[in-house]
């Protein structure tokens, strides 16, 4: 494996950084970079889950107090080698954040403010008992009697060295992830959660994993500290201090960047330090919370986050060799008849409204198939069941023959079904090219992350938004906004496109232009199911439609017939009484 | 676990009662920026504090009885609650942000007040500390009472102004749908100037209560955010009453678990119960 730049750097700081105990400088230097190095393990490790995905999380300091408790116990109480705690330290911290996250990430809506004061009572809860059992008991756990593990010259060094591994394997941890699949799910997870798992993000487990890596890694910065402080009390060590320096110190840095809390967490170190040593601890302690304040209202992006904006207008796109739209392979429209979505009895109620009512429908290979119904029939419902949105509550769905009912919204992506979102849902901090090659990566196509980005720019090709690429969403305009719904649902190359109203909204023009593009996308071999009022576009495109009135189906076949059956002239009429 | 008599179990949950109505008051003002502003105000605690300090300071030093502090600070507070939410105003911030700027303002307050008053611990005194009468057998402090008396009136006042008044009713719109209730009319920036101010007279109140049965060092502010949020996010968001219930419920929780098991276990009962909420009825937030 090639090892990029970033990565070199890495590694060639820490080594550098390693060679301080032996440069004969105070201890003082030495206990300064243990708390910088303390410091970004936390910061960087909490910016993983919470930075990443959203989710802000109070509760670090709990799974840094288990870290701590775990190796003062252990090496303390129960004599083990210093060294061997760490692991156990880290093992454990995580246990409680995924054992925590799986039943918080099922609650829906424990998210943003929510989630954070729910972490933050875990600390407290975490907090009494350690208190008040065999754990801690009161009086605190004194480490004066463990060994020290000879890292280093001396003992403060060793403990400095301890921390700088932990700190070097953080930077590369955040590096990898955020360059990885798990960090571009998250970063979606962030910007609109339904969505992601609709596009065929597994969000569960992705949070999960997250909250599990961010947690070991406070575990550890936790066991370490332990060692530093060498006496450890519940009433110092889970409080909210942990967690809102933690949070300080990513925000100021900036959280969508995987250095950001890095920057911060030396930035913060740096000032508290100065002004500690200072004549002034009061003065100090009130510049620190003048300088967040200012920070927040002036650079709420983080210092990396402004920083990297002010050089984005200078950067342009990567010269990527962009096919034209001619040059994708020619696929034969497949109309075998085959049945590929098989809707029996398929019913979904929001409390006392039935939205669709015993739905039974067949969707035929290669096929158009235009969703009628007056508003509120139960159309998008459709859609939003066939697609996991929401689960159904009764019913059965078959796609190629395999049970969709009851899967989770990504596994049906994964299937070979993608959608569109009426408003479009596109994600708002990232790029456009990003959106689309995000749906490659994760959804029915299931590419790696070099083919899904080519994937992507061929698709942008195909409706015409390759200028766009490195616009973010909220600069497009409604047209350009549809238009990278109908890239991305096609971008996961589905078996089945579901597209609900992709029209409503546009120009004449631009009608005439997404008709003719939604025939390039049957053209390719796709099947699609598409809702829409404009009588139009449903004439020219459907080979058939159904029609749903009060969430029940009242007629389907060829659309000049189906409209001249008389429920559905009635559904939309009313029935004459004359 | 000892099983106290039935003497000292009423006499704590008289107590539990006490100290539920001091979350209360503390988490009224908080809940209603929370929940009608969509700010997470900590600063709300530094204002309390700080009229804590102020309060003790006018009665110790300067000789002005505690309780008419009540007519001075209030006032004062609401412009202060006024000016910091007009500089707010002026910048586009998420809850979340809310949450970390005003925790930066409390720190600044934090630091204003130990330059004043040191990080000694003070106490006022006056001639309300000692007074309490008995109802049988249960022991009824003064002071306490007086505050609980004003965080159930303060309660209720404002619960009927925002179900009755128009004003009430325009706040409640504007916490719906703040672009819709400005199309309807509404000034939406009078209002959260107002409303901004309110919460920080709010916050004077309970700080002279604080200072009332408290002793009072600035490291404090801190220890009362916890309970306080856990009684507001219990008691519902914007709510007037809820936080008050919440606030007795956790405080005679917490003074049951005090006697029955030990005082060391007493943070277990309002966050478990902050915990449960949350995962099981999150809707009612």
């Amino acid at each position: 494996m090639i090892m990029s730049k970033t990565v070199i750097g890495i590694l060639g700081a820490g080594a550098l950084l390693a060679s301080v105990p032996w440069l004969g400088l105070p201890a003082f230097y030495e206990s300064f970079l243990y708390l910088l190095c303390h410091w970004m393990i936390l910061a960087l490790s909490w910016n993983i889950l919470s930075g990443y995905s959203g989710y802000f999380s109070f509760g670090h300091g709990a799974f840094f107090g288990i870290g701590m408790y775990t190796s003062a116990g252990l090496s303390a109480n129960l004599n083990w080698p210093f060294l061997w705690t760490l692991p156990v330290a880290a093992l454990l911290a995580a246990l409680l954040g995924v054992g925590l996250g799986a039943v918080v990430f099922r609650v829906k809506s424990v998210r943003g403010e929510l989630f954070a004061l729910l972490t933050l009572a875990v600390t407290f809860v975490v907090g009494t008992i350690v208190l008040n059992t065999r754990i801690d008991g009161g009086p605190g756990i004194y480490l004066n009697a463990v060994a020290i593990p000879a890292l280093g010259p001396t003992a403060s060094s060793s403990i400095y060295l301890m921390a700088l591994i932990g700190a070097v394997a953080t930077l590369l941890i955040s590096y990898r992830i955020q360059s990885s699949r798990l960090g571009l799910g998250l970063f979606a997870i962030h910007d609109d959660e339904d969505v992601a798992e609709v596009m065929g993000v597994p969000t569960f487990r992705y949070k999960l994993l997250a909250f599990g890596i961010s947690c070991a890694l406070a575990g550890l910065a936790g066991g370490i500290h332990a060692l530093f402080v060498s006496y450890v009390t519940a009433g110092e060590t889970f409080t909210i201090v942990v967690p809102l320096t933690v949070v300080l110190m990513s925000v100021l840095g900036g959280t969508r960047h995987w250095a950001g809390p890095a920057v911060g967490a030396v930035a913060i170190t740096c000032l508290m330090y100065f002004f500690t040593a200072g004549n002034n601890p009061i003065a100090g302690k009130a510049a620190v919370g003048v300088i967040l304040v200012l920070v927040i209202l002036f650079m709420p992006n983080g210092i990396l986050g402004y920083l990297l904006k002010r050089t984005a207008g200078k950067r342009s796109v990567p010269p990527v060799p962009v096919p034209a739209a001619a040059a994708l392979e020619p696929a034969a429209p497949v109309s075998t008849g085959k049945v590929l979505l098989d809707v029996r009895e398929l019913s979904k109620a929001f409390r006392g409204v039935q939205a669709l009512d015993g739905v039974t429908l067949q969707v035929h290979e290669g096929e158009i198939l235009g969703l009628l119904g007056p508003n509120g029939s139960g159309k998008s419902t459709f859609i939003n069941v066939v697609s996991g949105h929401f689960p159904a509550t009764g019913g059965q769905m078959f796609f190629e023959g395999r049970q969709l009912a009851g899967l989770e919204a990504h596994s049906i992506a994964q299937a070979g079904i993608a959608r569109t979102y009426q408003i479009p849902r596109p994600f708002a901090h990232l790029t456009v090219l990003q959106n689309v090659s995000l749906v490659a990566m994760f959804g029915g196509a299931a590419l790696n992350q070099a083919q899904a980005t080519a994937e992507a720019w061929k698709w942008l090709a195909f409706t015409g938004l390759q200028d766009k690429a490195d616009a973010l969403p909220d600069d497009l305009n409604l047209h350009q906004r549809k238009f990278l719904e109908l890239t991305r649902a096609l971008a996961a190359r589905p078996r089945l496109v579901l597209l609900d109203e992709v029209l409503s909204g546009l120009t004449p023009g631009e009608i005439n232009e997404a008709i003719a593009l939604i025939r390039k996308i049957r053209d390719r071999g796709a099947t699609i199911v598409f809702v829409e009022h404009v009588m139009r576009a449903v004439m020219a495109l459907a080979d058939r439609v159904a029609v749903l009135n009060h969430g029940k189906l009242i007629a389907v076949g060829p659309a000049q017939d189906v409209m001249k059956n008389a429920d559905v002239v009635s559904a939309y009429l009313g029935t004459p009484h004359a | 676990m000892s099983f106290p008599s039935f003497n000292l179990l009423a006499q704590s949950v008289l107590s539990g009662i006490f100290i539920g109505g001091l979350y209360g008051l503390i988490g009224l003002g908080l809940g209603l920026t929370w929940g009608l502003l969509r700010q997470i105000n900590l600063a709300h605690f530094g204002l309390v504090f700080l009229a804590a300090y102020m309060s003790y300071h006018m009665a110790t030093v300067w000789h002005v009885d505690p309780l008419l502090t009540l007519l001075i600070l209030p006032p004062l507070f609401f412009l202060f609650g006024v000016g910091m939410q007009w500089v707010l105003s002026r910048f586009a911030i998420s809850p979340f942000n809310s949450l970390l700027v005003t925790f930066g303002i409390t720190v600044v307050m934090e630091s204003i007040i130990q330059a004043i008053w040191t990080a000694d611990f003070r106490r006022l005194e006056t001639h309300y500390n000692d007074q309490k009468f008995t109802v049988g057998s249960l022991y009824v402090p003064v002071p306490e009472l007086v505050t609980l008396v004003i965080a159930v009136s303060l309660s209720l006042l404002i619960w009927a102004a925002m179900r009755y008044t128009d004003l009430g009713k325009a706040l409640r719109a504007m916490a719906e749908d703040g672009a819709i209730a400005s199309a309807f009319g509404i000034n939406q920036k009078g209002m959260s100037l107002m409303l901004a101010g309110i919460c920080a007279a709010l916050a004077a109140v309970a700080g002279i209560c604080l200072a009332l049965t408290f002793t009072l060092t600035p490291s404090q502010i801190f220890a009362w955010v916890g309970v306080v949020f856990a009684a507001v996010m219990l008691g519902g968001l914007g709510s007037a009453l809820g936080p008050l219930v919440a606030g007795i419920i956790i405080g005679v929780s917490e003074a049951i678990t005090m006697a029955v098991a030990a005082p060391s276990w007493a943070p277990i009962v309002s966050f478990s119960l902050l915990i449960v909420m949350l995962l099981f009825r999150p809707g009612k937030l």
